[in-house]
């Protein structure tokens, strides 16, 4: 059953994949090169029939009269159902690990499929690992990717492309599922790297955008940063563990305390700088402060692609990484002291730059990255079942939010920019209601889903013993009362007000049922996923349900004394989203003239945030133009100066000046001399050896 | 049976090539035709039976295998046979010659006949490179793969095709000059050209440096590692597609190969000490070259830089004296050799059609080009280093065998991954992405036979990625000898340190040494 949860999806992908490559193929016949022509084109012919012959199956491919000029590709149709089949049976079968994992006696399960890299004392298998943590995961992912899936087919209909997208968004899936089910490090690298190769393609997807170009490998490069750390991190493990398996690294880990590494000079305490080099990955991955740059740009994607990888599965990586390395991270505080650190700093800094943007997608961008600092802070502190809580809910409801918002982009024609909405409330109601569904979820209003583990991260901040708690605390209070100011801003602009462009209000439509339904679904998450859970992942079920796959130090009493937090701390949050709310409808609903006001006084601050505190201005000059300017000067001055001008130009252009003056060198006789001079080095070779024998 | 299966690998092709020069006469389009398919059958019968001898290698065993050995020249005797280090090489060579010759098929018109011998003389070079078992043996076969290569480069080149032949002639003849000075005094001290004989021969330790040396000279030079690297750009930039391709892919190799059998285990104490300077140069191409590539305006040109990062992972985990680092280097090697002649194999496709290899020529192929998109994408990612491609596994064991040795060196490699994104993904957005640029309007999508020349290279770049245990396991048991031999030697070179060190300082005193 594991292995059909984790491969199905690969199947799709690749069954999608031939699809579209078949019907890329009969869109543009290959064709050799000019000469030669006789050789392949019969060849040719019978590839063309045959591609033909899947154009014709494609007699539905979805055209309203407003799509672009270019026809479906062929078989789009079978392509969306196949790959969204096998997603749904993924995501059945995954709800039945869960249940069975979590809930049932089946103990722990390791599926090895086939071993991989072997060299030496280091042993890599393909392995699946089935514990709760897995297999919350699973059901995380698989169920977003279904939805998104379904939904998908609704919200792509006009594209020319869909095999094509839709055997990425399997192919993500796949890389996802490895990454969670990983039994060894190098493994979750794979999964690690492959989500980030289906990210870039999917940000990419619309390649003859400029914009998504840059995006998809801006989100690349700056994954491979974080990359650059797990790697470091998955060395330096195997230099002081000696395997790279998870079994053998939890078991040989306490061993590893006291332990100091050569560090450039420095002999820090092994183990931080281990959990510091794997937790740089996570900070790549789930977008933390520092690296945070790519997501918000990696909504140049299509909004189905942004609700699975960007919000509710691929960026929480990092978050699940922490978890699964709990039994090291709890053996290092400093390091967990960074986490909270960086965790509490993005939570505050990415919700002070969601105020004042304007496209709607951004918006949800940053939210999801400061959503993601919280459940860093949980995990800094030492409450990983809270922070996968918080990772289970928000997957619900900020797949909601990006896919509400893919369906409000859908109604208004690809007008992403809320200064040109409003009012569309009347126009789309259901996707209004569910707007709000995921924003009160967010928010944190209770008995929503975020409420409880919100409000858990908040109080297990509180009681936090790291240095960082206290600060962790404050930041996350505020970003509490923050988040609820722009979540709400951007329902009130897209939805309550007068509409702004009156023409796109008119034409603004509700969605097809594949997208209405996914929608649904998620908005019934948003809900379901807090209380019901709420004992197992924050209440006293943690130690029953996570068992073994959360590891938790004796000194670790997070979630002993969440439960003991004073009332006014409990209450603080949902203060802190009633404060926000009320600023928010005060501004946009009562006053709207106060916030143009605002930041016409506070100019700089306001540019300032409006520009995501300069940082891609920043790294610009840091990294970019300089490895650009070094790399040009070394080629020119290092290679073509230094290395050539001094060594073979220099002495070339001397043999060439001797030999033209001795006799006229014609470049088709050239390798005359070559050969003359090479038969003389080998004759004397063997006249050496020879005489060198008769001695 | 006992019939001499290496050599009739090695010698084949050189009947090819005979044939060839008897059966072929003129150069109108018959004859063209007979010099393409004996060619092509030559290297598939060679390539087929190289294959026999991977089923019937014996992995267990790091001795030489399928061992021919006859009398020859006095001194030096015709010795050939394998061991787990070189087949690889071997499959590699006979597995890229028919695809070589398929990617010629239409490109080269020019002196057809001409063009297929002096191919098929250098696979037959090649493939004696990596089988003698004798120095004088090695010396010819590794110095006479630079005749074909210099003609292939200056007779079917490009524009600038005399600069870059000679520019390649020089620096590899310079390197192998101070190689022939080593060999002939290793023959003087050890009294044998054998190399298994020389490698149990134990050379003196002040001889060792000054042998190391000079065999470095050489070897760095066809890797090719920094700064002797500029030849390697100009030589393919002008090269045809299919020198190129064996360039990169076969000819780099011989350098890696070289270390591997000559200077670790016959210099291994001079190995260990001249280590940190293969470190220093290897992280220096790493960093220096990917930077380099970054700025590149011609497509070949940035494959060849990155060629030379790649190579340096290579150097780096041969050197790092752990199984990984070394295994890493071989697979690293291997998978090179398939990637990089992909990568140069898709860049010939395009210049076959459009003339040119400017990088900002071209925009948008996507949109005429799907199938090539997605072959370029793979073979691209492969050169990132990407987990599930061949690149990754090689990558990964050289930073990890190395880092257990030297975290610094290992730490400044790794930021290669980080570079290797940007100018690969770079090149491939300018390229292939992107709107449909005018001037390739009309371009199109790969043929039949171009789909079967990628169509092997896409399958292995992904199975040994995910499977890659074939080609370790072969190399396992001889890796595990080459270091054994080593650490042996190091052991030895260590102990009267130590001793030194203790009759040196005859008052203990009660440090404690931090870890």
């Amino acid at each position: 059953m594991y292995q059909a949860i984790v491969f199905l999806p690969l199947l799709g992908a690749i069954l999608a994949a031939i699809i579209a490559l078949g019907g890329a193929r009969a869109r543009f016949p290959g064709k050799a090169p000019p000469p030669g022509l006789s050789d392949g084109e019969t060849h040719h012919a019978a590839h063309d029939d045959h591609a033909h012959e899947a154009h014709a199956h494609d007699a539905h491919g979805g055209h309203d009269g407003h799509g672009p000029a270019e026809p479906a590709a062929a078989g789009s149709r079978t392509a969306e159902l196949i790959t969204t089949t096998l997603l749904m049976i993924s995501m059945i079968l995954s709800w039945i690990a869960f249940v069975q994992v979590g809930f049932g006696h089946e103990g722990n399960v390791r599926v090895p499929i086939m071993s991989w890299i072997v060299s030496g004392d280091l042993k890599i298998d393909w392995a699946l690992r089935i514990d709760t943590l897995t297999a919350v995961m699973l059901v995380v992912v698989n169920s977003v990717s279904a939805f998104v899936h379904l939904y998908s087919i609704g919200y792509m209909h006009e594209d020319p492309y869909r095999p094509r997208f839709f055997a990425y968004l399997s192919v993500f899936t796949f890389f996802m599922l490895m990454l969670v089910t990983s039994d060894n490090l190098v493994q979750m690298f794979f999964g690690w790297e492959g989500v980030g190769l289906a990210s870039y393609l999917l940000i990419g997807f619309w390649y003859q955008k400029p914009e998504a170009n840059a995006a998809a490998i801006k989100a690349f490069v700056v994954n491979r940063v974080g990359d650059f750390g797990f790697a470091l991190g998955i060395f330096a493990l195997f230099a002081m563990v000696g395997a790279v398996d998870l079994d053998t690294v939890f078991a040989q880990a306490p061993t590893l305390t006291g332990k100091t590494m050569w560090f450039f000079g420095y002999h820090p305490d092994a183990l931080t700088i281990i959990c510091l080099l794997l937790f740089m990955g996570a900070m790549g991955k789930s977008a933390q402060f520092l690296l945070h740059t790519w997501l918000p740009d990696a909504m140049e994607g299509p909004t189905p692609v942004s609700a699975l990888i960007h919000a509710a599965t691929m960026v929480t990586a990092g978050v699940f990484m922490v978890a699964r390395l709990s039994p090291l991270f709890e053996l290092a505080p400093n390091a967990q002291t960074f986490v909270t650190f960086i965790g509490a700093t993005t939570a505050i800094f990415a919700a002070t730059i969601g105020l004042v943007q304007n496209d709607i997608k951004r918006i949800v961008a940053y939210s999801t990255c400061s959503q993601l600092g919280y459940m860093f802070v949980a995990m800094g502190c030492g409450a990983y079942s809270v922070g996968m809580f918080h990772l289970f809910t928000h997957a619900f409801f900020k797949a909601l939010l990006f896919l509400g918002s893919g369906s409000v982009i859908h109604a208004m024609h690809h007008e992403q920019d809320i200064r040109h909405m409003g009012g569309l409330k009347d126009r789309i109601p259901f996707t209004y209601i569910v707007m709000v569904i995921g924003t009160l979820a967010l928010t944190g209003f209770p008995l929503t889903a975020g409420y409880f583990s919100k409000d858990a991260i908040i109080e297990a901040a509180f009681v936090g013993k790291n240095p960082m708690a206290l600060y962790a605390f404050t930041c996350t209070v505020a970003a509490a009362l923050l988040t609820s100011f722009y979540s709400w801003r951007l329902v009130f602009k897209t939805f309550h007000g007068e509409p702004h462009d009156r023409q796109h209000w008119k034409a603004a439509h509700e969605s097809p049922m594949t997208m209405l339904i996914p929608l649904g679904f998620l908005a019934i998450g948003s809900f379901l996923a807090g209380l019901p859970f709420k004992e197992f992942f924050a209440g006293h079920g943690v130690e029953h349900f996570f068992r073994e796959s959360l590891t938790f130090a004796k000194t670790n009493t997070v979630l002993e004394d969440m439960h003991h937090v004073p009332l006014h701390v409990a209450l603080l949050p949902t203060a802190m989203m009633v404060i926000g709310f009320v600023i928010s409808w005060y501004f946009y609903i009562r006053r709207p003239d106060i916030p143009v006001e605002l930041a016409r006084q506070h100019s700089f601050l306001y540019r300032f945030l409006l520009n995501k505190w300069y940082f891609d201005e920043l790294y610009e000059i840091i990294f970019v133009r300089p490895a650009k300017w070094i790399g040009r000067e070394l080629w020119k001055k290092g290679d073509g100066w230094l290395i050539d001008g001094f060594g073979p130009d220099g002495v070339s252009a001397r043999v060439l000046d001797v030999t033209r003056n001795v006799v006229r060198l014609q470049t088709g006789y050239l390798y005359h001399y070559a050969f003359a001079m090479l038969i003389g080095a080998a004759a004397f070779i063997t006249w050496f050896m020879f005489s060198a024998g008769i001695h | 049976m006992t019939w001499p299966i290496l050599s009739l690998v090695t010698f084949l092709p050189l009947i090819g090539a005979l044939l060839i020069m008897v059966m072929v006469q003129g150069n109108g389009p018959l004859a063209k035709g007979t010099a393409r398919w004996v060619a092509m059958w030559t290297t598939l019968v060679t390539f087929a039976i190289s294959l026999v001898m991977v089923v019937r290698f014996d992995p267990s065993t790091a001795d030489f295998q399928f061992v021919e050995k006859l009398p020859w020249l006095g001194v030096a005797a015709y010795h050939m046979g394998v061991d787990g280090i070189s087949l690889p090489f071997v499959i590699l060579t006979t597995a890229l010659m028919p695809i070589c010759i398929l990617a010629s098929w239409t490109s080269i018109q020019k002196r057809v006949k001409e063009y297929m011998i002096a191919f098929l003389v250098l696979e037959t070079l090649m493939i004696g490179t990596f089988s003698a078992l004798d120095l004088v043996l090695f010396y010819l076969f590794f110095e006479g793969g630079l005749i074909p290569m210099f003609l292939i480069i200056g007779v079917w080149g490009g524009q600038r095709r005399v600069y870059a032949s000679f520019k390649f002639f020089l620096y590899t003849l310079a390197g192998s000059v101070l190689m022939l000075l080593a060999i002939m005094a290793m023959y003087w001290e050890a009294g044998t050209t054998d190399i298994p004989a020389l490698m149990k021969h134990g050379f003196p330790l002040g001889m060792q440096k000054w042998a190391w040396l000079a065999f470095f000279a050489s070897f760095a030079v066809k890797m090719p590692m920094w700064p002797v690297h500029t030849w390697l750009p100009d030589a393919h930039v002008e090269a045809p597609t299919a020198g190129s391709v064996i360039l990169a892919a076969i000819l780099l190799k011989m350098g890696g190969y070289g270390f591997l059998r000559f200077s670790i285990p016959m210099f291994p104490a001079a190995s260990h000490d001249f280590a940190p300077l293969i470190f220093t140069m290897s992280v220096i191409a790493i960093i220096y070259t990917s930077l380099v590539a970054l700025m590149q305006e011609d497509v070949k040109k940035l494959i060849a830089y990155s060629s030379v990062a790649h190579m340096g992972f290579v150097t780096m985990g041969i050197f790092a004296g752990t199984t990984q680092g070394i295994a890493g280097g071989i697979f690293q090697m291997i998978s090179h050799g398939i990637v990089s002649g992909a990568l140069f194999l898709c860049v010939g496709v395009v210049y076959d059609r459009m003339h040119t290899r400017e990088i900002a020529f071209y925009g948008g192929l996507v949109n005429r080009m799907p199938v090539y998109a997605a072959i370029f994408m793979v073979f691209t990612m492969a050169n990132v280093g990407l987990p599930g491609t061949s690149g990754f596994v090689g990558e990964f064991l050289t930073l990890i065998g190395t880092f257990k040795n030297n975290i610094a060196v290992a730490f400044f490699a790794t930021f290669g991954v980080i570079l290797s994104a940007g100018y690969a993904l770079w090149l491939y957005r300018k390229m292939v992405f992107g709107t449909l640029k005018p001037a390739v309007a009309h371009i199109t999508d790969i043929g039949w036979r171009e789909g079967v020349i990628f169509a092997p290279l896409v399958v292995l770049t992904i199975l040994f990625g995910v499977a890659p245990k074939p080609v370790l396991d072969m190399s396992a048991a001889s890796v595990t000898q080459l270091l054994d031999g080593y650490n042996k030697a190091v052991a030895k070179l260590e102990a009267p340190k130590t001793a030194a060190l203790k009759t040196d300082l005859p008052i203990v005193i009660p440090v404690s040494v931090p870890q």
